[in-house]
């Protein structure tokens, strides 16, 4: 028990002076950090937002919404494939999750069966004897759909957010359907969240001027045609209020390769351009449609609609509507960054001001060291020079916790540092366990080394049974809690760990050091 | 270097003569944090109910609560919360869950910067919606049982499962104590709140296993000595270790408290609070139940030879 083996010692100094180098980057400014040479450590503990200052976003990928936007793009197809196949139904519509009608020849079940089958390999349709019949994706189409679409909106709301030019975001999946932002020192996120609400989807789709908006309001709605509304410009727009659009899409913004703001007549207008792809089939269009109006449509409401003077074949063009300044470098970025598949709802949203996070470190900071002094004086007081011992072993805990929060890339928050300051309090527990042990043996009539010996010995089992049950409270924590909750988690349980080694090894290393050296005839505690 | 405080001799104070009364006082206190959690109920920071919060800080001078106030009112956006928080500049407040799901909570935010306008500077915004707002209770409510659940079931493993009940009804006391505090003192019960709650159990945890492992040590060196002696025996002589454990804790706790900034002040009063009430709960109910469920002693007598080889293992 007092014997340490040489090996033994070397591990135990060299794990205390490695918490040391690992967390001394933590002292000096990364500026300061940089002029030092490589062999040196450099990495420092991240900072949380809510310490630097910076903008927290959980967004939500309405899959749902766009799974119902599929269908309803489906339900065409349906009518069309039905109709090829000659069979009556009624009450086709998009229900939920489903495309749902009803056959009316009930001996023709089978037929329409086969005819809906090939639509999309993805729908399962089922009908029943009595006709009523569904189609819906099924599980693992709409799983690999929704994976899809996360991720593609991970790229796209990434690309955005690059435009703004914020330095070091982070974007990540969260869940199965969830996206988390974190964008640090900004201090006001209105503007990304407004570039981050919208899905940006535009499309060029012809106006059908054979029947006037009033007509088809009143349900005379030629088949294949769509009412959408205008987009609200700054107030001095003069068009219609809505138009009578066809559905068929001339072109869609998945081919436009570049989009920038500029001035046409002193008016802010966005000017983009075709891929080769998109250039012909816009030059195709409007060569069929010169004389007619087209809609350019952004999120299902259309910006302007120009008439067609000549057909467009440079594949390029530009589009005006009531832009401010703002708003039209807002489009050319969404047209840059492209659609979102579907559409985001935030679900949260933290912002903490580089103020309060400077002022977050400095009063944890400030907590943290006079709670140290205050733990480090009390053992002092209460176990003389055993105490120093204990201070030291504390020393070393947190150069290990620091070094090891650095190491791990770990992100400490506030209450993370509250977590720094509670472990130092905790720490010493184990100290205190082993020295009212030895008191004990010393009372109980044992010679100093067997007393010594004894206290280190029993304690022990102890000191794991209580460490345990705080580890498996911060390992709840860690798995259930979310964003500060988790950062409380990693450092009690770091710390939980850390104090084992350093309060067990490290105390007893340096008292067995002292036995040797200075060869004692009492303990003085 | 000798310490200057000694505390020589093992004190020999009767708690089991007192136990009783510490029940009673701890099912006053349970009944009754259970009574105010159902008719007060809880005063729940925007993280478990949705809605807004925002914190700003006056650029001219003392914060004007009255003026914005009226500015906010104004937006009919609901009851709006101001407080003010730390020094004299600086103001929270807090906005209702606004109706419409998820969406609608964001637009309060930029309805509020506009009617503050200038003068303001802005120091921290939070908005969470309704339905992150239920997962975090559910998670929250999940982490504490299973946490309850997980200590219990340690205890059992490592000792027999009258002490794992031991621990279980002193650690949920302290949990429904430290929930009754807050109701009755309305104070935010948030995410940080939840993470103090969680680590009071660990601690409280922490204390009893210490002394039941004394209890247990005992019931194998004195197999003859009454139980209720021996229990008062383990309390005495772990008394010096729990005071000094809790003095240096709450010492850590109390710095946050005072010197930790307003953020963290609702976690350092559940710990405080925590830390106190499980060191009352390890002396006067863990310990105390023991004698009531009566652990097999001829079981942890046997188990002793065991320990014993177990033990001489261990560094």
């Amino acid at each position: 028990m007092l014997y340490f083996a040489r090996w033994k010692i070397a591990l135990i100094c060299a794990v205390c002076a490695l918490g040391v180098l690992l967390s001394l980057p933590n002292l000096f400014s990364p500026s300061w950090l940089a002029r030092l040479p490589n062999f040196v450590p450099h990495k420092q503990v991240a900072l949380g937002l809510d310490l630097r200052g910076g903008s927290y976003l959980l967004l939500q990928v309405d899959v749902a919404a766009a799974q119902r936007e599929r269908l309803s793009s489906l339900i065409d197809n349906v009518r069309n494939a039905l109709r090829d196949a000659n069979i009556g139904y009624t009450g086709l519509e998009v229900e939920g999750d489903a495309i749902t009608f009803t056959i009316r020849e009930l001996d023709r079940i089978d037929d329409a069966r086969q005819a809906l089958r090939k639509i999309d390999p993805d729908l399962t349709v089922e009908i029943t004897n009595d006709g009523s019949g569904t189609m819906r994706f099924g599980a693992v189409a709409t799983d690999a759909r929704r994976r899809q679409a996360v991720e593609q909106s991970i790229e796209i709301i990434r690309r955005r957010i690059d435009e703004t030019g914020t330095k070091e975001p982070t974007i990540q999946r969260e869940g199965s359907d969830r996206i988390l932002v974190q964008l640090p020192g900004v201090d006001n996120p209105e503007h990304v969240k407004a570039l981050l609400g919208r899905t940006a989807k535009l499309t060029f789709q012809l106006v059908d001027t054979s029947v006037s908006l009033e007509d088809a309001r009143r349900g005379r709605l030629p088949p294949g045609d769509v009412i959408l509304s205008a987009e609200e410009g700054k107030g001095g727009h003069a068009g219609p209020p809505a138009y009578v659009v066809r559905k068929r899409v001339m072109v869609g913004g998945d081919t436009l390769v570049d989009a920038q703001p500029t001035f046409q007549n002193n008016e802010p207008v966005v000017s983009f351009r075709f891929d080769s792809a998109g250039a012909k089939r816009f030059g195709d269009a409007t060569r069929e449609n010169v004389g007619r109006p087209f809609a350019i449509v952004l999120d299902n409401k259309v910006i302007s609609a120009p008439v067609i003077r000549e057909p467009i074949l440079g594949g390029s063009g530009i589009i005006s509507g009531s832009f401010t300044v703002q708003s039209a470098s807002d489009l050319a970025l969404l047209l840059r960054a492209g659609a979102l598949p579907a559409p985001i709802t935030i679900l949260e949203e933290r912002t903490v001001g580089p103020d309060l996070g400077a002022d977050s470190i400095h009063a944890g900071a400030v907590a943290s060291i006079v709670g140290v002094v205050l733990v480090v004086v009390f053992m002092v007081l209460f176990y003389g020079l055993f105490g120093v011992f204990a201070d030291i072993a504390l020393f070393f805990n947190l150069c290990l916790m620091l070094g090891s929060l650095s190491l791990l890339g770990a992100t400490l928050t506030l209450p993370g540092i509250a977590g720094i300051a509670l472990t130092m309090g905790m720490a010493v527990d184990a100290n205190v366990l082993i020295y009212e042990r030895i008191r004990e043996e010393v009372r109980g009539g044992r010679t100093m080394l067997s007393a010594l010996d004894a206290g280190f010995k029993r304690a022990f089992g102890t000191i794991l049974d209580s460490h345990i049950t705080t580890l498996f409270a911060g390992a709840l924590m860690f798995l259930l809690g979310s964003g500060p909750v988790k950062g409380f988690a990693v450092t009690l349980s770091i710390g939980v760990l850390t104090s084992l080694f350093s309060a067990i090894l490290v105390t007893r290393l340096l008292i067995v050091t002292w036995l040797r050296e200075w060869k004692p005839k009492a303990i003085p505690i | 270097m000798r310490p200057l405080i000694v505390i020589r001799s093992t004190p020999k104070i009767d708690f089991m003569a007192w136990h009783k009364g510490g029940f009673a006082v701890s099912l006053l206190l349970t009944l009754s944090s259970i009574v105010l959690f159902l008719t007060v109920g809880l005063n729940y920071g925007i993280d478990f109910v949705g809605g807004t919060l925002i914190e700003v800080r006056s650029t001219s001078g003392p914060a004007d609560l009255a003026a914005m106030r009226q500015k906010l009112d104004a937006l009919h956006i609901g009851d709006a919360s101001l407080q003010g928080f730390g020094p004299p500049t600086d103001v929270l407040i807090r906005l209702p869950r606004q109706p419409g799901g998820d969406a609608s909570q964001e637009k309060v935010v930029q309805l509020a910067r506009q009617a503050l306008g200038q003068g303001v500077e802005y120091r921290r915004t939070e908005v969470v919606g309704p339905s992150v707002g239920s997962e975090l209770i559910q998670a929250g409510v999940k982490a504490t049982i299973l946490a309850l659940l997980a200590i219990a079931g340690y205890i059992w493993f490592r000792f027999e499962w009258q002490f794992g009940v031991g621990g279980m009804i002193s650690t949920l006391h302290d949990v429904v104590t430290t929930v009754g505090l807050f109701a009755l003192f309305q104070l935010e019960f948030n995410l940080t709140t939840l993470a103090a709650i969680l680590t009071v159990a660990g601690y409280s945890v922490n204390d009893t296993v210490v002394i039941y492992d004394r209890v247990r040590e005992s019931m194998r060196k004195y197999r003859t000595m009454p139980f209720r002696d021996l229990i008062n025996l383990a309390l005495n002589e772990t008394l010096s270790r729990t005071m000094l454990t809790v003095s240096t804790v709450a010492l850590a706790v109390l710095s946050l408290l005072f010197l930790g900034g307003e953020v963290l002040r609702g976690f350092s009063i559940a710990m405080l609070w925590g830390v106190v009430i499980g060191t009352y709960s390890s002396l006067f109910i863990a310990a105390p139940i023991l004698y009531y469920v009566q652990p097999n002693r001829a079981a942890i007598a046997r188990s002793a030879e065991g320990a014993k080889a177990g033990a001489s293992g261990t560094p």
